[in-house]
């Protein structure tokens, strides 16, 4: 139970700013006034504030004003009940773990990717220290063999976490490295192995193409390899993250999403719209800039960090 | 890059357009659409309500609603507006226009820039970028790593700066200052980035380098110790430009972290990224509103050279799918040398293009971008471009029949016979039918341009019109057949500014 409650905290704290933006305003916006049109055009105006997209904004509108007409919901209050529920029931009893191989078919492979400056090697770190304190065996794969100095960047994680690296030459081929990695995590007997990819954006071809190619070296390499690809999104980002997501689905079958740098301003209400129209699920979120900044990423616990009023207690 | 928001005044527009009147009711209406489309676009909620406001009382206020072609009134309305918001500021004719950006040239040197902004935003590639501007201005420079904390930056800017150096186009030098054994040392005492800072300052008075660029780590606008950090530096070197990097993808979050950048430091520019990803840009929009602080540079690729200089005017055209035929000969004339565009003219006069020149006109057609983004800048095509499938893979299918072909072939399409129009189609894995069709869209084209290498500009493109659908942009690309006139128009267009030259 400390246990829980200790990472529920530090969920907390980490979305401190989003609580304080997007759910005070929230609060402040709802609770104690009757509603009325005016209230609902208000409410539009913060979850749109908050990034979570037309879309999906007026579909939560659509609903509320339908409460709205048919009596049921009379008070800001009420409304902050419909919303919550309606987030929860977007985030069913998905399996929000990671996928790893069958029993004696490892090593699991992750494949990590996602535009420029997303946050990749950062995220990559934080898996790295989750994975070995959880006592699996990691090697990391630069494959990103296109950005200056990135191949160092993470052979100085890999050293600091006290895990393995496979690393091509800058300028040689990804998919090389990637092929290389997963043979020598299986000669080794490895459990886990991330492969780190070039930052793209999801409008270059070549690259996307790239990463297709990767993702298929992996399987040929490893059966039903990669069985894990992170995408790995700013929460920063705005609704570009729907297209993010879409394409980068295409090129290589996103399984999950990394939620990184939840730590700003920034209102992650971008999740709530990629899994209203993606269906994809988060799996992790980055709240800091140490590798142990990272949640698992709770439905429950990030709405109510979100919304609740009485569980706040730091 | 803005493809869709175009698409909602282009709706919006289109709506107007059509009507014979105008009313009250159905500007409202139209605007509806706009304010949809710069929602989606990620402009700051605030500043779309602001927006929309300020183009509907504008065109009530006016002729609009007498005037014969209320479409046309609204567009011009909508544009200057739209300049205005990013950063344009009207002239004496009323036309809204900014001064281009400017890099300071101090006496004695060195001009100091700073460069900051959130992880991530692509501060270290742009210190990269503008190197290479400077460099092609012929102005030394000199890139400081005051990034202590991600791993490994200090080497990033070391390889970015050696290779500008080397790769990027200018006679001047790219100098690197670095600290490396400083980042122990970082996070336990206090200055030690400033320290890194005065130390480079030194050594770029000591090289006589004209512009110092500063290259600082990635933070958050809400830490206040690494703002802190940024005010030292500030107080420390005064830096005559102070650039914030913001990502061209941010969301409803680029105004709060803009405006908290430029409240510590007075920002003088902002410098957009990531441009040529297809976000549909609203932190343009908002950012400058918002901070009053212009934008100055965008980066729209990985080469050195990705970074375009900003122009209100311009950016508002390509917004509403006026295209932006400067920018676009501007991409033509970067990728094409002025012999080979002479020499190619030369071929087509005398209808001797062979498939060879062809497929090299068509590879440098897509050097300059996706085919869509491309003829996207041409004016009216925006809109037109709508929905409309261009997808670059046909290309690949018409360089790929063209590879099955010999050589023989490739020289003269004619002696293309039916067996060895099969043998192509097998090679390629396109049909027969499509390769018949590149064969005979290829002659038509070879035809044309001997007939027109005669006739005056109207001339020509009323030869053109009058082909219709026989040509189409490229052979082999039925879908394109109504925009018959665009190839032809957009290569004589850099061909002949070339010859201006």
């Amino acid at each position: 139970m400390g246990l829980v409650s200790g990472a529920l905290g530090k969920l907390r704290s980490g979305l401190s700013r989003t609580r304080k933006v997007f759910a005070g305003k929230l609060r402040s916006v709802l609770m104690g006034r009757a509603l009325d049109e005016g209230l609902i055009r208000e409410l539009e105006a913060t979850l749109i504030g908050s990034d979570v997209g037309v879309q999906t904004t007026t579909r939560l509108i659509a609903r509320v004003r339908e409460g709205h007409k048919d009596g049921t919901l009379t008070r800001g209050d009420d409304v902050i009940e419909v919303l919550r529920a309606e987030l929860k029931s977007l985030w069913p009893e998905a399996d929000r773990s990671l996928n790893m191989a069958p029993d004696g078919a490892g090593p699991t492979v992750i494949l990590v990717t996602g535009v420029n400056g997303a946050g990749k090697t950062t995220s990559i770190a934080k898996l790295c220290k989750m994975l070995t304190d959880d006592g699996h065996r990691v090697l990391v794969g630069a494959c990103d063999t296109f950005r200056a100095g990135a191949v160092r960047q993470l052979e100085i994680w890999a050293e600091r976490l006290g895990v393995e690296i496979v690393k091509g030459q800058e300028g040689g081929d990804p998919a090389a490295v990637a092929f290389d990695a997963c043979a020598a995590a299986k000669s080794r007997g490895v459990d886990v192995v991330i492969l780190d990819t070039a930052g793209r954006l999801h409008t270059q071809d070549p690259l996307m193409r790239q990463l297709e190619k990767i993702y298929k070296v992996v399987g040929k390499q490893i059966e039903g390899g990669p069985h894990e690809v992170l995408l790995v999104l700013d929460a920063t980002s705005g609704q570009n993250a729907l297209r993010q997501a879409e394409q980068f689905t295409a090129a290589a079958r996103v399984t999950g999403i990394f939620l990184a740098k939840l730590d700003g301003t920034a209102k992650g209400g971008v999740v709530v719209a990629i899994r209203d129209q993606l269906g994809l699920p988060v799996k992790f979120i980055g709240v800091g800039e140490t590798p142990d900044d990272v949640q698992p990423f709770d439905p429950a616990a990030f709405i109510d960090a979100l919304f609740d009023v009485s569980v706040e207690s730091d | 890059m803005f493809g869709r928001l175009s698409d909602g005044f282009g709706k919006a527009l289109r709506k107007l357009s059509g009507k014979g009147t105008l009313s009250e009711a159905n500007i409202r209406e139209a605007m509806d659409d706009v304010r949809t489309a710069l929602l989606e676009a990620d402009v700051q909620f605030d500043l779309v309500n602001e927006f929309c406001e300020q183009v509907t009382q504008d065109a009530l206020g006016t002729e609009v609603l007498k005037s014969l072609e209320p479409g046309e009134q609204m567009i011009g309305i909508v544009h200057r507006r739209l300049v205005e918001f990013l950063g344009g500021e009207p002239d004496e004719q009323g036309r809204a226009t900014a001064p281009p950006p400017e890099i300071m040239a101090l006496s004695p040197g060195p001009t100091i820039v700073m460069m900051c902004g959130l992880q991530g935003s692509g501060k270290t590639t742009t210190c990269g970028k503008l190197a290479a501007y400077l460099k092609k201005r012929g102005r030394s420079v000199m890139l400081a790593a005051a990034d202590l904390q991600r791993p490994a930056a200090v080497e990033q800017l070391e390889i970015v700066a050696r290779r500008v150096n080397d790769e990027a186009p200018g006679g001047s030098q790219v100098h690197f200052y670095g600290e490396p054994d400083k980042c122990d040392e970082y996070g336990k005492a206090v200055g030690v980035a400033v320290q890194v800072c005065r130390n480079a300052l030194n050594a770029a008075r000591k090289q006589g380098v004209d512009v110092l660029i500063l290259d600082t780590a990635g933070r958050l606008h809400v830490n206040d110790d690494l703002m802190g950090e940024l005010q030292q530096v500030n107080r420390a070197l005064t830096p005559q430009h102070i650039f914030l990097i913001v990502d061209a993808m941010t969301g409803q979050d680029a105004v709060t972290s803009a405006k908290a950048f430029h409240e510590r430091l007075e920002v003088d520019g902002v410098i957009l990224t990531k441009f040529d990803s297809d976000t549909r840009g609203g932190a343009a929009i908002s950012v400058k509103k918002v901070t009053g602080a212009p934008i100055k540079f965008i980066g729209v690729g990985e080469k050195w050279d990705a970074l375009e200089e900003f122009h209100p005017e311009r950016m508002a055209g390509r917004i509403l799918g006026m295209g932006d035929v400067v920018s676009l000969v501007e991409k033509a004339s970067e990728e094409v040398s002025e012999e080979e565009a002479l020499a190619l003219e030369a071929k087509m006069a005398k209808g001797e293009m062979t498939m060879e020149d062809f497929v090299k006109q068509l590879r440098t057609l897509r050097r300059m971008g996706p085919l869509k983004q491309v003829l996207g800048l041409l004016p009216g095509l925006g809109s037109a471009l709508e929905g409309a499938q261009i997808d670059d893979k046909q290309l690949d299918h018409v360089e790929a029949m063209i590879g099955s072909m010999t050589k023989a072939e490739r020289r003269s399409p004619g002696i293309i016979t039916m067996s060895r129009r099969k043998r192509i189609a097998r090679g390629s894995g396109r049909s027969l039918d499509e390769v018949g069709k590149l064969v005979k869209q290829f002659e038509t084209i070879n035809k044309l341009t001997k007939t027109m290498a005669g006739m005056s500009a109207k001339q020509k493109v009323a030869a053109v019109k009058e082909m219709g659908g026989a040509g189409g942009v490229v052979p082999g690309m039925p879908m394109m057949r109504s925009k018959g006139s665009t190839k032809s128009t957009s290569g004589r267009g850099f061909k002949s500014r070339k010859k201006r030259r």
